[in-house]
């Protein structure tokens, strides 16, 4: 339920967001959402661990996701002064 | 009701909040602190999980390095969002954003279905590790078996994101540059 919740919050700040950093945060709930599955079934695998060590591929993942993101978005500003992807029309140049 | 389960509804109440509220403020310096105590609340579930090396690197790798990387961008990029603040009317629920909450609501609604029709404790997997008592036990120590499980049952998958992350690397450092005169 908790995990549930969590993922609509991300899926609703994505939408309805004009800020990039708005929109990455809600990224991030998603993934949290994820990894709160991967945790609280991964109780039942004492062997394998499967569960918990994809949780812990998910936090790198989106570790990685969010530094590439960053990246972007502060090119993006450079370039255009806002970071509003509604206002960012073209790909290059 | 035992402790454990007060301290769940308790982690579990504070995540939804403060997540909640982080959609829905407009300040973006308040939503990045509260997307903090959403984290922290997080790693409290994953201890009540009995995944207290999970809920560890959660900490580090998200509060420490995440979060500090959110708040240099919004730094970095923040005079034009400030101004953006000011500007911005206080109405909670514009029309602009009314598909958004209905498409997520409606996400919510199925998912809640969804979870109601697994009826998840009689799950055969699980009443297979219960029946045989063999799930993790709150005195169990897991890190060892973590550990060796990572070298060796989950050995690819453990080399295929180390490569991931070094070329995630290269490419943030890569888009990251000064553009050279050319």
């Amino acid at each position: 339920m908790v995990s549930a919740a969590l993922f609509c919050i991300g899926l609703y700040m994505i939408i309805s967001k004009h800020n990039a950093i708005q929109i990455l945060i809600g990224i991030e709930l998603m993934l949290n959402a994820a990894i709160l599955n991967l945790v609280a079934f991964g109780k039942y695998d004492k062997i394998a661990n499967g569960g918990q060590i994809f949780a812990l591929f998910a936090i790198v993942l989106a570790a990685a996701t969010t530094a590439v993101a960053l990246a972007i978005i502060l090119n993006v500003y450079k370039k255009y002064k806002t970071i509003d992807p509604g206002r960012i029309n073209n790909l290059k140049d | 009701m035992s402790l454990a389960q007060i301290l769940f509804y308790v982690m579990g109440f504070i995540v939804v909040a403060s997540a909640l509220f982080v959609a829905s403020t407009k300040n973006l310096v308040r939503s990045i602190f509260m997307f903090f105590i959403t984290l922290f609340a997080l790693a409290g579930l994953y201890v009540l999980a009995l995944a207290d090396f999970v809920a560890i690197t959660q900490v580090v790798i998200y509060v420490g390095g995440i979060l500090v990387l959110i708040l240099f961008a919004f730094m970095l990029s923040g005079k034009e969002t400030l101004n953006v603040l000011q500007q911005q009317k206080s109405k909670f629920i514009s029309l602009s954003k009314l598909p958004a909450i209905v498409l997520a609501v409606l996400f919510f609604i199925v998912m809640v279905n969804v979870i109601g029709k697994i009826n998840a404790d009689n799950l055969g997997w699980i009443k297979q590790v219960i029946g045989a008592k063999a799930e993790i036990k709150p005195n169990d120590e897991m890190i060892n078996n973590i550990g060796i499980n990572l070298m060796t049952r989950y050995l690819l998958p453990f080399e295929a994101i180390s490569i991931l992350l070094l070329t995630a690397l290269v490419g943030a450092a890569h888009l990251a540059r000064k553009e050279s005169k050319a």
